[in-house]
């Protein structure tokens, strides 16, 4: 990429030089830059802290802007008047405006590695990836110490299977992207797999609750999903029902739906019965759906309101409304849990693709000529 | 008498949800083309005509049983959703008409006279008219089969019909002789379909010993009123008043004759032009139909009862028809209840999947 394409110079930059502007277009200048060659931008702590710095004070600015007490002024009430002060049209949320920190924007960089003599810090430097093989040398070294802390043991008397265990359960290992995070290097996939065999062969060992805190670092606790799921209220209406409602989506059809209690299995879709609405077997068959799994289909009555999309989307969104509606009935977080699990409860995320330009549909593409 | 029909009606009531079977050999005879194809199929896979007892038909039984037969004719419309049963209930009341001994005149579909005809004649004796010479044989020769008793014994010609220059049947002459007529000569059957409806409406119910009572069986009778899918030659649509056949029928269905009944159906699968939601009087048979019709004894046929659901489930169960094993259980049952949404004819064709 050639260096002139300036526009307009104003005249006075040039200062002897005639004043004329100067309009130039892809000239190609002597110096060539390879900026590829540089490598990936490095930022120093000194660049990072000064940034912090300014984050800090335009935080307290923006808080006096928006009214606000600067020293309550949270990260989420800065998301949220950035939003406001920046309204942005874009789909990519990331490429919306963003005003963080500077350690959550800027990439995680390894501070100087060696003195001023070009000596290294580290000892284990020359590898390569050194956090990397000291956290394998130090995990050795602790399988190394369990080891003799149980030949100790046995040597006094007591068995090995008195000990308690780390509890595994609802938590996972780091994946390897989260743990090329953590150590700030790459590594590959040869050296993740050697990592987790290292900690199972820890792990194995009897007196391994000594080293709990070290390998919870390395793990990762699982949320229980259906803790998450909003459950819609029951009312009671005059006659003493109880009835619950819900709303669901699927692909521009929109459906809203009350289920009563002590009904006899009818469906009204619109007014009309589910039978003339549907008149196509695999609709009713997904509206059927929530309703057998959970094993409650001759208890409710389904009103249904539902509009926009097609036939398909408008029984995809009722299936939804009703699964939902449904979780107010069900008596166990369990059974929540099973209603999960069945996909019952998951927004269907799928959307007609748009059309690119260029071709002739979203995947189709006008007929290829040879020649 | 009065309380002898109401302790009868009183036990059939109990019967709403029993089956019961019509022998093969009356079956032949009283419904050579009258049934639902799909009723038809399932006679031949289960070889037995079974038909469930049901309120409309029991309604409509009890009707016939009660009503005066010197007074002019009633008119009784089944009307229902799609696929409710309103055929089937004109059939049962069709078969305990026959047991009774009436003379049974059933068009089994009167929406096949105003579409899809093959052949189209102008008619003879009416410059104007329309004639459809292979609709009308086909009815006379089903016809003949039901009503074969009365056609060679009993009942005679009251004058004499010219059909064409060189064939006339005299006067006195038995009925029969004039459908045969009609079956072999096949121009002139759509005016023989118009004689015998004439003679019927003129004898029904007479004072001598050997009077019969009428029964005319419509079944889609909106086609009447409706639009016809037919065509000129010069391509200019046909209203169905220019059917020798439609305008006959329409003669035989005012009231104006004793001694005997009009049950009729309204239909929407066979109707032309009409929206599949339709399925009251008003809506189907529109205004020239309705004030035609006009007085009826309306007859609601709905979707099955819990007791009827459960009765039909198990005849299906019994002739081993339901042979997935989960269709068996209770959740099956349950499933079969919701998707079908009690309507017979869409459970007929569920459990025929399974």
């Amino acid at each position: 990429m050639g260096a002139g394409l300036n526009t307009c110079l104003p005249a006075s930059v040039k200062g002897s030089r005639v004043k004329y502007l100067l309009l130039q277009i892809c000239v190609s200048s002597r110096v060539q830059v390879n900026k590829a060659a540089r490598g990936p931008e490095k930022f120093s702590i000194e660049y990072i802290r000064k940034h912090a710095e300014e984050f800090e004070v335009g935080k307290r600015r923006l808080a006096n802007m928006m009214g606000e007490d600067p020293e309550t002024f949270t990260q989420q009430d800065v998301d949220r008047s950035i939003e406001y002060l920046f309204p942005s049209g874009l789909f990519e949320k990331k490429a919306r405006p963003v005003m963080k920190h500077p350690e959550l924007i800027f990439p995680k960089q390894t501070a100087a590695q060696w003195d001023k003599d070009g000596r290294p810090f580290h000892f284990l430097f020359y590898t390569g990836t050194p956090s990397f093989y000291s956290i394998m040398h130090d995990t050795f070294g602790k399988v190394l110490a369990i080891e003799k802390h149980q030949d100790q043991m046995r040597s006094k008397g007591a068995l090995p299977q008195d000990s308690k265990q780390i509890s595994l359960g609802g938590s996972r290992w780091l994946l390897k992207e989260e743990l090329e995070e953590v150590l700030v290097e790459n590594i590959s996939d040869q050296d993740y797999s050697r990592f987790l065999q290292l900690m199972d062969k820890l792990l194995s060992l009897p007196f391994c609750a000594l080293e709990e805190e070290f390998v919870q670092r390395f793990r990762k606790q699982l949320e229980i999903q259906s803790t998450k799921q909003e459950i819609p209220d029951v009312h009671c209406d005059e006659n003493g029902r109880s009835y619950s409602q819900a709303q669901g989506r699927r692909k521009t059809a929109t459906a809203s739906v009350t289920l009563r209690d002590c009904g006899s299995g009818r469906v009204a879709v619109n007014g009309k019965d589910c039978l003339l609405y549907f008149p196509i077997l695999q609709d009713r068959e997904q509206i059927m759906f929530p309703l057998h799994f959970a094993g409650m289909l001759g208890r409710f009555d389904v009103q249904a309101h539902v509009e926009g999309g097609g036939r398909s989307a408008q029984a995809g969104a009722l299936r939804l409304a009703i699964a939902r509606a449904l979780l107010s009935f069900v008596s166990t977080p369990a059974e929540v849990e099973t209603i999960r699990q069945a996909g019952l409860l998951t927004a269907d995320p799928r959307i007609k693709e748009r059309q690119k330009p260029g071709q002739a549909g979203a995947r189709k593409k006008y007929t290829w000529k040879k020649r | 008498t009065m309380l002898k029909s109401t302790f009868t009606l009183l036990s059939w009531q109990q019967q709403v949800g029993q089956y019961y079977t019509i022998p093969s050999a009356q079956l032949k005879k009283a419904f050579p083309n009258g049934l639902p194809r799909r009723f038809q199929m399932q006679i031949k896979t289960f070889n037995e005509a079974c038909v469930m007892v049901r309120q409309p038909g029991l309604e409509l039984i009890s009707y016939l049983k009660r009503a005066d037969y010197a007074k002019p004719a009633l008119r009784y419309i089944l009307f229902g959703e799609v696929g409710c049963g309103k055929t089937m209930s004109l059939c049962h009341t069709l078969h305990f008409c026959s047991t009774q001994g009436w003379l049974v005149l059933h068009v089994p579909d009167a929406h096949l006279w105003v579409k899809n005809c093959k052949e189209l004649l102008p008619s003879s004796s009416r410059p104007t008219r329309l004639d459809q010479p292979i609709e009308a044989s086909q009815w006379l020769k089903n016809f003949k089969i039901t009503n074969e008793h009365f056609l060679s014994k009993q009942i005679k010609t009251t004058r004499r019909y010219i059909w064409t220059k060189r064939e006339s049947t005299e006067e006195g002459r038995p009925l029969g002789e004039m459908v045969d007529h009609g079956m072999s000569r096949v121009k002139s059957s759509s005016d023989v379909v118009g004689a015998l409806l004439r003679e019927l409406r003129l004898q029904a119910g007479g004072a001598t010993e050997d009077a019969f009572r009428l029964a005319v069986a419509v079944d889609g009778v909106n086609a009447l009123w409706g639009k016809t899918s037919l065509k000129k030659e010069d391509k200019s649509p046909v209203s169905p008043d220019d059917l020798t056949l439609i305008h006959n029928l329409k003669k035989m269905l005012r009231n104006d004759w004793c001694g005997g009944a009009i049950l009729t159906t309204l239909s929407q699968t066979g109707s032309l032009f009409k929206p599949r939601s339709a399925y009251l009087p008003t809506e189907l048979l529109g205004e020239e139909g309705f004030d035609n019709m006009d007085p009826f004894v309306p007859i609601p046929v709905s979707n099955y009862s819990d007791k009827e659901f459960e009765s039909c489930y198990l005849y299906y169960m019994d002739r081993n028809w339901l042979q997935h094993p989960h269709s068996r259980t209770e959740e099956g049952r349950k499933e079969l209840l919701f998707l079908s949404s009690r309507n017979p004819s869409i459970l007929e064709r569920l459990c025929s999947f399974l």
